[in-house]
């Protein structure tokens, strides 16, 4: 633990800081552009120069270790006159085009310029202009701006994985380039926009959009995917503008998927804001009160048997909660929450969460992917498995299609079958697994969800078993959910009670006129023909999928426009905030099952957000400790793994990152990422 | 890692071998200069992309980390040259002993600018920074040939006598 002194404070670090981290933990904060604390120290900027006392140059303090001793100076002459030097520099061929730049009001050049920039250019030369590249639809570049701070790179090389940025000659002819023009092939390409610490690459979709200072800052969640990530939604008139990721070390780091980031221009079309009736094969609308008779009605003529209720991949816990409880009080067993039919156990949380938690990655030792690609599924996961082989290089063998990951995987193929020998103890990988410490096996949501979900979820059990993955300090089974709302419904508990359908019994019902009555609450992601022929109530934000057949369409809120809880695939309940009121007519998810019941007479406990909020936390505590992981759940001996496996190959459940839900489907960013990745 | 048979062939197989044997197993990607240096000389004297792309997956690289090498040493070249490569030094010790007339006097002769190649293919005339022979000063650098303390007549007449077909 070397001691030193930063401008005449003793400080004590940790052996192997830096300056300019020991300088932060003191208090003191040094100005830099290309150093970034996830990233690799590239020392090319020299922003952060700092005066060690007894040296006759100044030094880069991101780039030199702390020894005994050290005497640093942060505030004296020199330190200001080195950067002032170095600032006079980085602008020589700055364009200074501040007022037309997107980064203006959030760049690090132009803050910084206020403290250690020159009043008057002393530059009277020509300036360099370098030619705009082609970063794809959601990375706008102009390259004249760029002061070569490689951050991007870094970026791309070492988070993403996919080095595809590069700089092209030396000093003045330096540019920042792309191996193909028209696309970088990463889910998580849009960070480099807010790493950039100019306007050299801003957010495309969000091109002369607002000033910063315009908008309206929420703290949220994402729900575009099952990790839960941190995000600050950015608003302004009603409209969410852009979305950002926040710091939460336990799951995102600082980092979101491109969807997750993307997608929202999609809230601003096809929306469903006002109540429509289906008359006489047309939809009119209707005030809420016409359709919600219309509803009630028919909800009252279907014999409870002959009703039933799904819930869809992007509905928080609220509006989960009010129509499970208004299907309960009118004697419906026929609920389900798992849209593609995943068969976790019953009531045994272990089988449906990530148990090891996303943080826990970081301690994993050897990983099994089964029947998932994390890298479509849930990209900042993916990015974290692929931190974890950066630093230690661990065993990741995958069953299921063989793609990129980003990070070298053994295959151990493309059917189940590697997974019966693994859980039989004949497969070579046994024992990497079982050498390994912290031994991690994730299973795939859509693995879970084939008509051998079970069996799998079994053979997975013991294999995880069998590594010793599930101990008291250590549970490696890990169930990766690739949609935010599923893991909250099944803490809930929506599925279906005895006697009752779950969601491929609801298909088959309906499509051979066995069900009267059917609610749909946000349920898309599943093929609406079958009930074509059953009166459909369809709640939700878009006019998507499960709009297509319904009776009625109740106009709801999205993730953006309430305050609603949502579980992410750890089982750790987090809340989503509204950014803006939602369009029109249309009402945060729990008020309309809750709104449906009165009018029907059917007493729910409560009339409030925070009625219903005490009445989740009564049955299940652990959803009201937000932002907490859920008590640890032991291995129950859930699954069938003596069942007979189906053979055929696991197939990749998400075909196309950028369109997988109503929000996503309806945004022309997302197509235009789904075309350019498909062109290239 | 494929394709060492292709990028390098024959006794060049060797040569990688013996370069690549300079280095530790793990280490691999740090042959990645002199690799270049041999696919560029076996290669008329620059690296069309494809081979630049070779290289890198011979060792196990991002293409891009190999591209940008190629463009960051001036040593290599991602555009053709002319047989004879003609690196005139214009950096202060050899500008002040006259680079400026050496200069002059392979533009006249060849007819071409910095950065051209004549007609023939013959000739590549560039400027290049320290070639870090100042005490000869002025300094070209003509293939892997130094050609020290200079003056324009001794540039003409070198170009003069490496004109036509006559020589490889």
């Amino acid at each position: 633990m070397p001691k030193l002194s930063i401008d005449g404070t003793e400080v004590e670090v940790a052996d192997g800081t830096t300056v300019l981290r020991a300088c932060e933990q003191a208090g003191v904060e040094i100005p830099r552009f290309c150093f970034h604390e996830r990233l690799s120290i590239a020392g090319n900027c020299r922003m952060c120069l700092v005066e060690q006392v007894g040296v006759p140059k100044p030094v880069a303090s991101c780039a030199m270790p702390v020894t005994e001793g050290m005497q640093i100076l942060t505030q004296s002459e020199r330190v200001q006159a080195a950067r002032e030097g170095v600032m006079e520099f980085l602008l020589v061929n700055h364009p200074l085009d501040c007022p037309i730049c997107d980064q203006g009001g959030e760049c690090d050049l132009q803050d910084q310029a206020l403290y250690y920039g020159r009043v008057r250019s002393r530059f009277r030369e020509a300036k360099r202009a370098v030619s705009d590249k082609d970063f794809g639809p959601l990375v706008k570049t102009v390259m004249t701006r760029c002061i070569h701070c490689t951050r991007c790179v870094r970026f791309m090389d070492e988070v993403a994985g996919v080095p595809e940025l590069g700089t092209m000659g030396r000093g003045e002819d330096m540019e920042i380039v792309a191996a193909l023009e028209g696309c970088l092939h990463s889910e998580l390409a849009g960070n480099v926009v807010d790493l950039c610490p100019v306007g050299a690459l801003t957010s495309k979709p969000y091109a002369f959009a607002a000033r910063p200072w315009e908008l309206s800052h929420t703290e949220s969640v994402d729900v575009l995917d099952g990790a839960g990530s941190a995000i600050r939604i950015d608003a302004r008139d009603g409209r969410v503008l852009r979305v950002l990721p926040r710091v939460n070390e336990d799951i995102n780091e600082e980092w979101i998927g491109d969807r997750s980031r993307h997608a929202v221009d999609g809230l601003a079309v096809r929306r469903l804001d006002q109540p429509w009736l289906q008359q006489n094969g047309a939809f009119e609308p209707v005030t809420w009160d016409v359709a919600l008779a219309a509803v009630a009605t028919a909800l009252q003529d279907a014999a409870p048997e002959r009703t039933a209720a799904l819930a869809g991949d992007l509905v928080g816990l609220e509006g989960m909660a009010a129509l499970a409880d208004l299907m309960r009080q009118r004697g419906v067993a026929s609920v389900d929450c798992r849209l593609d039919g995943g068969a976790f156990g019953s009531g045994e949380p272990a089988s449906w969460r990530f148990n090891a938690t996303i943080a826990g990655i970081d301690r994993a030792d050897a990983i099994l992917l089964v029947g998932t690609n994390p890298r479509r599924e849930a990209p900042v996961i993916n990015a974290r498995i692929r931190k974890r082989w950066r630093a230690t290089g661990i065993p990741i063998a995958r069953i299921g299609p063989a793609t990129d990951l980003t990070y070298p995987v053994t295959e151990l193929g493309a059917g189940p079958d590697a997974l019966a020998e693994l859980a039989r103890g004949t497969h070579p990988f046994v024992a990497e697994l079982g050498q390994a410490r912290h031994p991690l096996i994730v299973v795939g949501s859509g693995a879970l969800a084939r008509a051998d979900g079970a069996v799998i979820l079994g053979l997975a059990r013991q294999v995880a078993e069998a590594a010793d993955a599930a101990r008291d300090d250590w549970n490696g089974f890990s169930v990766l959910q690739r949609c935010a709302a599923r893991a909250g419904g099944l803490e809930l508990g929506v599925v279906p009670v005895e006697g009752g359908l779950d969601s491929r019994g609801m298909v088959s019902a309906a499509s051979e006129g066995g069900l009267d009555f059917l609610y749909l609450l946000g349920a898309d992601e599943i093929d609406p023909e079958a009930f074509r022929g059953t009166f459909t109530v369809y709640q939700g934000h878009h006019a998507d999928r499960g709009a297509r057949h319904a009776d009625v369409l109740l106009p709801a809120a999205a993730y953006t426009e309430q305050e609603a809880t949502y579980v992410n695939t750890e089982g750790r309940p987090q809340r989503a905030r509204p950014a803006h009121p939602p369009p029109g007519d249309a009402r945060p998810d729990w008020k309309i099952p809750v709104a449906l019941a009165a009018r029907m007479g059917i007493p729910l406990p409560y009339d409030s957000l925070a009625g219903l909020w005490r009445r989740i936390e009564a049955a299940h505590p652990h959803l009201a400790e937000i932002d907490q992981l859920p008590p640890p759940a032991p291995l129950t001996s859930f699954g069938d793994a003596g069942g007979e496996l189906d053979g055929a190959p696991f197939a990749e459940v998400v075909p196309d990152y950028y369109r997988t839900c109503p929000i996503s489907r309806a945004s022309a960013t997302m197509a235009a990422c789904a075309r350019a990745v498909a062109d290239a | 890692m494929t394709g060492g048979a292709d990028l390098f062939p024959g006794p060049d197989r060797d040569e990688a071998e013996r370069i690549l044997g300079r280095y530790p197993q793990e280490h691999r990607q740090s042959a990645v200069l002199p690799l270049l240096d041999l696919a560029q000389r076996r290669h008329g004297g620059w690296l069309p992309a494809a081979l630049v792309d070779a290289v890198g997956d011979y060792l196990g690289m991002p293409s891009m980390r190999v591209r940008e090498l190629v463009t960051f040493y001036s040593m290599f070249h991602d555009r053709p040259v002319g047989r004879y490569l003609v690196q005139v030094c214009r950096t202060t010790p050899c500008w002040l002993r006259g680079s400026d007339e050496v200069l002059a006097a392979a533009r006249q002769e060849l007819g071409i600018a910095p950065g051209e190649t004549t007609p023939d293919g013959d000739f590549t005339l560039i400027e290049v920074e320290c070639l870090g022979a100042c005490a000869d000063a002025p300094v070209v650098q003509i293939n892997d040939d130094f050609h020290e303390r200079l003056d324009g007549g001794q540039m003409r007449a070198w170009i003069h006598a490496h004109r036509g077909p006559k020589e490889g």
